[in-house]
């Protein structure tokens, strides 16, 4: 490779230059103190594991955005995760095993193999929290609040949130019978809300005319909270299990008030680990969701411990992106004293830096002044102290 | 402010109809105007014009909030992030395998002439063929003449080039029509009006 490109990063790899840092890093500590104070706790989760275990329950979507490689001490797969959320299942399961309710938060990279979602980022930040043990609706609603205090945190006010609930369509299928072929198809349709495809494909299939109808309702059935009403009269006969889901919806959006809402009852993003109510955060001129969380009631089973469990995550940077960075912190230069006041100015220094100033000291025979060095103020020894002074432009 | 994405050609002419029946109306031509966005009588609507094949890609990325894409383009494309709630019954075709029926294949590994790389590897893949596929941007019919290829995969409307050419409509793969394509973002956020968009062009197709 010519050396003129040896600077180029692979596609989708990001990295932060300070201004951005800063921010993200401010946002990163309210983040954590916040999740913290809502008895969430922060876990680490190693970045590379087994691949099976990478993989099981939650993470069987997963597979084609792992990285993998070979362990060279016992010759099995390893994968650098790309989602934290399986890595808490198995902690939950098998670690920090319990009958209580746990809460964990968690922050790191992940790494996706292929660049994915508006920001074609395959190095996202995940930021996210759990609560795993309890199967009521109060616990969805508590994880969505705290999603929603995220994104108050990171300064984002005009959002929309999504929310949607999977056991209707799961429910609906499993009514209709279908076997997994006819369920894939019939999801990659829904997905797309299809709607021609989906009645020539219930048609083809003869499904019973009330599913049909019900299945064929369910990709229109989106918008205000005045769906649900309707919702509960397309589906008055089908089943407890999918009316208990739209009391669900109603008890979630109602916790939501004066929030700008969009109910969507074939929303199936997560389909194959996700078991109840799912949300999403979408702002204005933006093709994707920033923030998404559900129930995923199964997942611990792969490792011998199943839960009840729901959580939201993000990529921190992608929120991050939203925010106006360009405020920089105030520097104070502090030039190369004469050897009699060389022990006040690093009393000084020592004093500011203390009280949470940011003091640059000057390197001996630097040529690059105060201004170079983004300082805005310089100290000066004024009357047998040093003091701060702005720097005049 | 709701975008709405159109190739030129037959797409746009047999659209307007259905917009039309929306209440919408092009200030403005794309075949004579040069303007790459196009102002409508709704002030909140406006038209965008792009190549066929960049739809999906507007639309799913929000460039777009709508558009208008041939069944073809969307299978190619080969992506769940993009509603496609309504089948418009216009620019109807048929995506086909063609060749010369009569020429004598001897080598093992069919070669394939297609733009559409990828429904043409899962269609010969879902008979058990493994074939080699040749990727070009136009004029495929020529790529069996010239001995660069065994077969074709494209849409074929009266099939009158293809026999012009020496060749035959051989395999059916799939019916195509145009679809209206929505952003996933914008129909949950934008979604009265989006919704009341489909209905009326819904009603329009009949």
């Amino acid at each position: 490779m010519p050396t003129v490109n040896r600077w180029l990063l692979p596609e989708g790899v990001h990295e932060l230059l300070p201004q951005q840092a800063a921010c993200l890093e401010q946002v990163r500590r309210r983040l954590l103190d916040t999740y913290t104070s809502w008895g969430y706790e922060l876990i680490f989760p190693p970045f590379i594991e087994y691949l099976d275990s990478l993989l099981s329950g939650a993470g069987a979507d997963l597979d084609l955005q792992t990285f993998k490689l070979t362990d060279q001490l016992t010759g099995r797969l390893m994968g650098i995760r790309a989602d934290i959320t399986p890595q808490i299942a198995r902690l939950d399961a098998h670690q920090l095993k319990t009958e209580a309710p746990n809460r964990f938060c968690y922050l790191g990279t992940v790494l996706h193999t292929r660049p994915d979602g508006f920001s074609h980022s395959r190095t996202p930040l995940q930021v996210g929290a759990e609560l795993y043990g309890y199967p009521g609706i109060a616990g969805d609603i508590e994880v969505l609040r705290l999603m929603q205090e995220t994104l108050r945190i990171t300064g984002i006010e005009d959002y929309y949130i999504d929310l949607g609930h999977v056991a209707i369509y799961r429910e609906l299928c499993k009514q209709a019978q279908l076997d997994d072929e006819q369920e894939n198809r019939l999801f990659d349709a829904m997905q797309r809300k299809a709607l021609s495809e989906i009645n020539a494909l219930l048609s083809d299939w003869q499904i019973h005319p009330t599913l049909h109808t019900m299945l064929s309702r369910l990709p229109e059935l989106h918008g205000g909270l005045e769906v649900l009403s309707e919702a509960e009269q397309v589906f008055e006969a089908a089943g407890d299990v999918v009316l208990s889901a739209l009391d669900d919806l109603r008890t979630l959006a109602t916790a939501l008030s004066k929030q700008n809402l969009h109910v969507d009852l074939a929303e199936l993003r997560g389909y194959s680990y996700h078991t109840g109510a799912v949300f999403s955060a979408y702002v204005p001129e933006h093709g994707q969701a920033i923030a998404q969380g559900g129930r995923y009631d199964h997942i611990g089973e792969a490792f011998g411990h199943p839960r009840p469990a729901t959580g939201f995550s993000t990529d921190l940077i992608t929120l991050v992106s939203f925010m106006a960075c360009d405020k920089r912190s105030q520097k104070i230069f502090a030039p190369i004293s004469d050897l009699a006041h060389q022990a006040e100015q690093v009393q000084q220094i020592q004093q500011l830096r203390e009280q949470g100033h940011i003091v640059v000291q000057s390197l001996p025979s630097q040529e690059a002044s105060a201004q170079d060095m983004g300082c805005e103020q310089i100290l000066v020894y004024q009357d047998g102290n040093w003091v701060i002074q702005a720097i005049d432009d | 402010m709701l975008r709405i994405a159109l190739s030129k050609g037959r797409i746009f002419k047999e659209t307007l109809p259905l917009l039309a029946q929306a209440g919408i109306k092009p200030l403005e031509s794309p075949e004579t105007s040069r303007k790459l966005i196009l102002p409508t009588n709704q002030k909140d609507v406006e038209l965008v014009i792009i190549r066929a094949t960049d739809v999906p890609t507007y639309v799913e990325h929000g460039g777009a909030d709508v558009g208008v894409a041939g069944k073809d383009v969307l299978l190619e494309y080969d992506s769940n992030e993009l509603y496609e709630p309504v089948d418009l019954k216009i620019a109807q075709c048929k995506l086909m395998v063609a060749g010369d029926p009569n020429k004598v294949i001897k080598q093992q590994r069919l070669r394939i002439a297609t733009k559409f790389v990828n429904v043409a590897r899962s269609y010969f893949a879902s008979k058990g063929e493994q074939v080699e596929i040749i990727k070009l941007y136009g004029s495929m019919e020529l790529a069996p003449l010239v001995g660069m290829a065994d077969r074709i995969v494209d849409v074929v409307d009266t099939g009158n080039t293809l026999r012009a050419n020496g060749l035959e409509p051989m395999e059916h793969i799939a019916d195509i029509s145009s679809r209206l394509v929505v952003n996933k973002a914008a129909m949950k956020m934008k979604y009265q009006q989006v919704k009341l968009l489909i209905e009326q062009v819904a009603t329009a197709v009949g």
